[in-house]
């Protein structure tokens, strides 16, 4: 435990160069999509009875900004677990480095994924910060749509890790966000219900990682989540289960690549 | 941490029916060798013939998969992570990072091994001091030269003021300036006690540093001995070299018998092994023999290499 916390340090340390650059961003993408899409394209949707219908009676703005939380959170989660491993175990091998002294592949995966889950609470705290000052939230419980993004997007990040550590150049992570995280970012709930989908097609929606996660966050974000506890349970339960079974991948993946040199 | 249980009488490392395969390929081949505290000792072979997996072994982070293996006392099999608390690495290929500066990749280096943030930056700054790099602390590290940052991976290798020091071809690329350099930082480790294991190609390099050295081909170890034992052992005092115009020395067949104790016909000159070099160069003028040059030269481990293989070590 006490030996994965120099691997976060040495994360933090590579982030101090950058730090301002990603904190704006952070801030500055929630604010351009929930003016675009929310505001913007909201102010149509809410003139249509059907679609405020099909919405359970809320605003665009309310339905998409806690899909876009959680959606936001994978976007990042992929990219955090792509590049920076393949720059720790193939281009600068700082992992490989790490391992000559008393850190195990273990601390190195841990660290690691402690890094991501720290990145991903800041990016999830200034998202929910901009959705209460678009008046985006309804209920208090939105707060705890931080931890639930965090969740998400770690759901992305431990499996993505252990692929990550499979490859030797970056070709195929093209085809993970174009195969994986922009279908998943468009047909997860996050910009319209699932249930607009065609019914064959449904099901598959529920396979979505992504969308156990915008139903967690948008039951928190509405102050839904008393009407039906047990099932934003069981999107806890499924996105942990995949949090897990990720971990142990990445520590396989990770393991071989660095006893391998 | 506390100390390792080792003697000052015990060897460091040892090993013994020590095997690396890869699947089908063996890369060690039940070697044995033993390596004494304050020692510096060497692994010359060509590319391929299992040093580095050997020294990855030594390093303890590729798993043995036969044989015993001892590093300071301890079986890298259960005390790997207690074992590189206590050596420094230097590998094959720069593993610095590139988004840090000079002396931050010192000071999180030692943060690896659990040293304070005040005793990091204190080594580092000797550090930066003893591999004259003090002036470039501050900067990014890939402006740096192939021999600054080599001397910057030997400075963080040494962060943990390690017992034993593993250098897997360390001047492999640079120029004769920038070896020497290194090379003299190497001697300086040495003079101070630090134990030294190391591989190289360069037979200048193996008998610069090295007090003692296995040879290792195909995944063995084909001679052991010090330097000068070995150049004694597997070759005469003097060496002459003969390079004929292009295509003499096809025609020359059975002309060079005698000439010297051993004759090597290389693609682009004949080698004479005789303690007396300048004797060999008359013997064969008298035979009638006009090669365009002759060097006379003392022997090398090249020379043993060649003798225990039948190849050049380096191709």
């Amino acid at each position: 435990m006490a030996v994965m916390t120099r691997v976060v340090e040495l994360r933090a340390m590579q982030y101090r160069r950058t730090f301002r650059a990603s904190l704006i961003s952070s801030f500055l993408n929630p604010v351009l999509f929930l003016l675009a899409m929310g505001v913007g394209l909201g102010t149509y949707v809410d003139r249509s009875g059907a679609a405020t219908q099909a919405l359970g009676g809320l605003t665009y703005l309310q339905f998409l900004a806690p899909g876009l939380l959680a959606a936001t959170a994978m976007q990042a989660a992929a990219f955090e677990s792509t590049f920076p491993i393949m720059a720790g175990l193939t281009w600068q091998r700082v992992f490989h480095a790490m391992y000559a002294t008393p850190i195990s592949p273990r601390d190195i995966v841990m660290g690691n994924l402690v890094w991501i889950v720290i990145r991903l609470t800041m990016i999830a705290a200034i998202f929910t910060g901009v959705m209460v000052l678009f008046g985006a939230a309804a209920s208090p419980l939105i707060v705890l749509g931080i931890p639930a993004a965090v969740l998400t997007g770690m759901a992305f990040a431990t499996p993505i890790a252990a692929f990550s550590a499979t490859q030797r150049t970056p070709e195929k992570f093209n085809a993970v966000f174009r195969f994986g995280i922009t279908p998943l970012f468009l047909f997860s709930g996050t910009f319209f219900p699932i249930s607009n989908l065609p019914a064959t097609i449904q099901p598959i929606a529920w396979l979505s990682p992504l969308w156990h996660g915008v139903e967690l966050s948008r039951a928190l974000a509405l102050g839904t989540i008393s009407q039906a506890p047990l099932l934003a349970l069981a999107h806890v339960a499924v996105l942990a289960a995949i949090v897990v079974a990720g971990t142990w991948w990445a520590f396989r993946t990770v393991e071989a690549r660095l006893v391998r040199g | 941490m506390p100390d390792l249980p080792v003697s000052a009488d015990t060897a460091l490392i040892r090993a013994r029916g020590l095997t690396k395969r890869f699947g089908e390929f063996t890369a060690v081949d039940a070697i044995d060798f033993d390596v004494a505290r304050g020692e510096s000792f060497g692994f010359l072979g060509p590319n391929g013939a299992g040093k580095t997996s050997t020294m990855r072994m030594i390093g303890c982070v590729s798993p043995i998969t036969e044989g015993e293996l001892e590093v300071l006392g301890q079986d890298p099999r259960a005390d790997g992570p207690r074992i590189r608390s206590r050596i420094g690495v230097v590998p094959q290929q720069d593993t610095l990072d590139t988004e840090l500066t000079v002396r931050e990749n010192l000071v999180i280096y030692g943060r690896y091994f659990g040293m304070s943030r005040a005793e990091c930056g204190r080594r580092a700054d000797e550090l930066l001091e003893f591999t004259q790099l003090t002036e470039r602390a501050n900067d990014p590290v890939e402006p740096l030269s192939g021999g600054m940052k080599r001397r910057l991976t030997i400075a963080r290798a040494l962060i943990n003021e390690p017992d034993l020091l593993l250098l897997d071809e360390p001047t492999t690329g640079l120029d004769p300036q920038a070896r020497h350099l290194l090379w003299d930082r190497l001697y300086r480790l040495k003079q101070r006690g630090v134990t030294l294991v190391l591989t190289t190609h360069y037979m200048d390099e193996a008998e610069q540093l090295c007090d003692r050295l296995v040879v290792m081909d195909k995944a063995r170890i084909v001679a052991e001995g010090s330097p000068r034992e070995l150049i004694e052992r597997y070759s005469t005092r003097e060496v002459t070299e003969l390079r004929f115009a292009v295509g003499v020395q096809d025609s020359l067949d059975g002309q060079l018998d005698g000439l010297a104790e051993r004759v090597e016909l290389l693609p682009d000159r004949v080698l004479l092994y005789a303690d007396d070099g300048e004797a060999a160069v008359a013997a064969a003028h008298q035979r009638g023999l006009r090669p365009e040059t002759v060097l006379v030269r003392r022997s090398s481990l090249e020379d043993v290499f060649l003798r225990l293989t039948g190849r050049s070590l380096i191709e």
